[in-house]
């Protein structure tokens, strides 16, 4: 026997196997479908603007891994799903150079400024959008509008607009479910809502394929449920409460839930394993506090959609929720 | 019967067909056997024997020191060749003082024995002749097992336990005991039950056991106060106080004995030793083992004698497939990793694991993503994401308020972690640290004392002196007076007084 190749290495020597580059694949395989959606409602516009944004992300990673003489983090897929989050979040006609200054802001100030991956207090691809949100206000909420007939062959003026001059829209702009709602008090049929028949971001249009892409991670045990659940919980309840009350001026809760934001922000950004609770009871109360937060937004803010908000709050708490929930250890009952 | 559950456990895979149906075998005597000193937990043994001397079978070799030891006999009969340092069974491969035995092939034991009824003794001889047997815990734990049968002295026992959970991979040692000496291991359990007059005994086999289940509940079909039961199989089951949990449904303490709510653990095959050495007379001179893992040709389950090395044993299973990545000692999720195969086995070896290079391939860690699967998976309801990354940077108190001391180090966390952080490693690192922080503090209030003391002792010598200078003096200007008086009787009386008072002071000083 060879006696220079036995390790000497702590207990155990088994593991289970799914190491975290197969937990991030699996999640981009989840989102697949809704990309696929997302460009057949979009078309180009969606196509490219995914692209740009998952190439922002994926650079701008490997460029600062390079600069700060580490080996590239780019092949654990964390950032791949940082940049298909991203994209999914952005109006389908945002600049292209919007995209591109969005996703260097995800990466460096939502994450590798903290420490890279597993140090990120808030979810990157919320950060990349808040950003232009605050600094693109306008082009941030101008939608156009979902299944238009030249979709896959040109793209919308606006895409292209040249770098720092405004953009400027096409007549075909659509509302969003929310918008309609909140400024014409003009609700969208649910099914529409379902499946997706609506103008919105790229990603956040057809439920149906947000859940069961949700749904495939929490079977494959890669996803805490309570987030989710906690979150749709809360905003069932809350937007009962005041539709219930006042039915002409706060929607229902079905529509609540399935639209804007919510179902896409639920599953996939809430979920931020990085930013969201460690124990169970946290993430229920977690998700209760973005509910919460949402249907307050959502209700009395200035703009109609509130998840993105709700949930960089939540990331905030979320290390004080772990702190003070804290299971008994075994022998402490008594 | 009423099962419980305990939080967290992880299901790996078993790998126990390998060698669940390979009928027990005796390995063949070796050459020589190395014998070490120390292979429980407590003061090594103190050698008896010396270096040339002819020895039996059953022949103490090494008698035990302080409460907690336990004595080591000659495994076969033959000549001591040496007690020397040699590699022990311990990742660290440092030596520890072990007897050698040139083996003379006749394996012939140094008393017949007549059987005894068990029964007929008190729970004191029972539990002297369990030590002096040399039995230790057989489960990995090596705690002597005379130390936990005197524990009736202290705690009145309601409920035995015997630990047959065997919940670690690969491992089939107590699964082929239980199938093949189901009787003796019954009758051990019984023993052990009188001494410690427990009312009832519960004996957990994991469901993955069947044909060991049907055989124990066969051999303890005729005694009403065993049950014999079926547990899922989940690790740590094994656990002293998970198995409690799962059958009791009473959770020990933190920082308890099991024997504060009445209950005591046994492993199986401490029981099958307990048998032999109270029935027969005989001690611990050897134990089953299993030898498996994907780079052994033939895995098996070999009876050994204590001090075989393990490549003795390697070499009877076919030898290795390819060349070993690590070799363990125990199962693959507490199993301790062997420097060499030279090494001899000990009565805490459960089993011999060979694992190839594709099973354990060494990877990296990569950073935590707080996925929370290691808090999901901890079975004692702790946050080891939070211990280890306190301990990483050396917050070991931090480690502490987490919990750190609730951790048994079942390893479940390590084996959940997709960034293959070596979670219990940190846990050992930080517990090591704050021993020696102890042990240092420790010493230094005793230095301190024993500083204090001294000092204190100086002074008070110092003023005894004093106090006895001053009475000489006195007495001397007594003894001038009493001159001056006999001169003068007129005055005599009272200073004869004074002198004798002066006297007897002295003496308590003295005294």
């Amino acid at each position: 026997m060879d006696k220079k190749i036995l390790q000497i290495h702590s207990s155990p020597h088994i593991s289970s196997g799914a190491g975290v580059d197969v937990i991030m694949r699996n999640v981009v395989y989840a989102l697949l479908p809704v990309v696929a959606f997302s460009i057949y409602a979009f078309g180009l516009a969606a196509l490219f603007t995914l692209m740009a944004a998952v190439l922002s992300c994926l650079l701008t990673e490997h460029w600062l891994c390079k600069w700060s003489r580490q080996t590239t983090s780019v092949n654990d897929w964390s950032v791949a799903i940082t940049g298909i989050i991203y994209g999914l979040t952005l109006p389908p006609n945002l600049p292209l150079w919007m995209t591109l200054i969005g996703g260097v802001i995800a990466v460096s100030l939502g994450k590798f400024i903290f420490g890279g991956l597993g140090y990120n207090p808030f979810n990157p691809a919320l950060v990349g959008r808040a950003f232009l949100q605050a600094a693109f206000p306008t082009a941030m909420t101008t939608w156009s509008a979902a299944f238009g007939a030249q979709r896959f062959t040109s793209l919308p003026a606006s895409t292209l607009t040249f770098p720092l001059t405004s953009p400027q829209y096409d007549s075909l702009s659509g509302a969003t479910p929310l918008a309609a709602m909140k400024f014409n008090q003009q609700p969208t049929d649910a099914m529409d809502l379902l499946l997706g028949l609506t103008s919105g971001s790229l990603g956040e249009t057809c439920a149906v394929l947000i859940l069961l892409g949700g749904l495939y991670l929490i079977a494959r045990n890669m996803m805490n449920w309570r987030i989710p659940v906690g979150i749709f919980f809360t905003v069932i309840v809350l937007s009962a409460l005041f539709h219930f009350a006042n039915p002409h001026r706060y929607p229902d809760a079905v529509f609540m839930l399935f639209s804007g934001g919510l179902m896409l922000g639920a599953m996939f950004m809430a979920t931020d394993m990085v930013a969201s609770p460690i124990t169970n009871l946290g993430c229920f109360i977690y998700g209760a506090l973005i509910g919460t937060l949402v249907v307050i937004i959502r209700l009395w803010g200035g703009m109609p959609e509130g998840v993105m908000y709700a949930i960089l709050f939540a990331n905030a708490v979320s290390p004080h929720i772990d702190r003070f929930i804290q299971p008994t250890p075994f022998g402490h009952r008594s | 019967m009423r099962l419980f559950k305990f939080r967290g456990g992880v299901h790996p895979d078993g790998h126990k067909q390998a060698s669940a149906n390979k009928a027990i075998e005796s390995l063949p005597i070796p050459e020589y056997l190395y014998v070490p000193v120390q292979q429980h937990i407590g003061a090594p043994a103190e050698p008896e024997v010396c270096v040339g001397e002819n020895i039996l079978k059953g022949q103490l070799l090494a008698h035990s020191q302080g409460n907690v030891s336990a004595p080591v006999h000659a495994p076969t009969s033959g000549v001591v060749h040496a007690i020397e340092n040699h590699t022990a069974p311990h990742p660290s491969g440092l030596p520890v003082k072990t007897i050698v035995i040139k083996s003379d092939g006749e394996d012939r034991w140094i008393n017949t024995v007549t059987p005894i009824d068990p029964f007929q003794l008190s729970a004191e001889e029972i539990s002297i002749r369990v030590g002096a047997a040399g039995v230790v815990g057989m489960g990995g734990a090596t705690f002597p097992s005379a130390v936990k049968l005197n524990l009736r002295n202290r705690y009145s026992i309601h409920t035995l336990v015997i630990n047959a959970a065997e919940c670690e991979p690969y491992l089939t040692c107590d699964d082929r005991l239980m199938r093949e000496r189901g009787q003796q291991v019954v009758d051990g359990i019984r023993i052990i039950q009188h001494a410690l007059g427990a009312e009832k005994v519960i004996v957990g086999i994991e469901d993955n056991k069947s044909i060991a289940l049907a055989e124990m509940t066969a051999s303890a079909a005729n005694y009403d106060d065993i049950t014999i039961t079926k547990v899922p199989t989940r690790y740590p089951m094994g656990s002293e106080k998970h198995l409690i949990q799962t059958v009791t449904g009473k959770e020990v303490p933190a920082r308890a004995l099991s024997a504060d709510i009445g209950i005591i653990v046994h492993n199986v095959a401490t029981a099958h030793a307990v048998h032999r050495a109270v029935r027969y007379g005989r001690p611990l001179v050897s134990r089953i083992v299993t030898v498996s893992g994907d780079a052994i040709r033939e895995p098996r389950n070999l009876e050994v004698l204590i001090g075989t090395r393990v490549s003795e044993l390697v070499a009877y299973c076919g030898g290795y497939k390819e060349s070993p990545s690590r070799l363990l000692m125990g199962g693959p999720m507490m199993g301790q990793t062997l420097p060499r195969d030279e090494v001899p086995i000990v009565k805490g070896a459960s089993g011999i694991i060979a694992l190839s290079t594709q099973q354990v391939a060494e990877q990296l860690a990569r950073p935590c993503i707080r996925c929370a699967s290691c808090v999901t998976a901890c079975p004692c309801g702790l946050l080891p994401l939070e211990m280890a990354s306190r301990s990483k940077k050396g917050d070991f108190q931090g480690a502490l308020d987490y919990g750190l001391m609730d951790c048994v180090a079942c390893g479940s966390c390590a084996y959940v972690c997709p960034s293959n952080i070596p979670l219990v490693q940190y846990f050992n690192y930080a517990k090591g640290e704050l021993t020696n922080k102890q042990r240092t503090q420790h010493k230094a209030t005793e230095t301190k004392r024993l500083a204090e003391q001294r000092i204190a002792r100086l002074e008070r010598e110092k003023q005894a002196k004093a106090e006895a200078a001053a009475k000489r003096k006195a007495q001397k200007a007594a003894e001038r007076a009493a001159k001056a008086a006999a001169k003068e009787p007129a005055k005599g009386k009272s200073e004869i007084a004074q002198n004798t008072s002066g006297q007897t002071a002295e003496k308590e000083i003295s005294a």
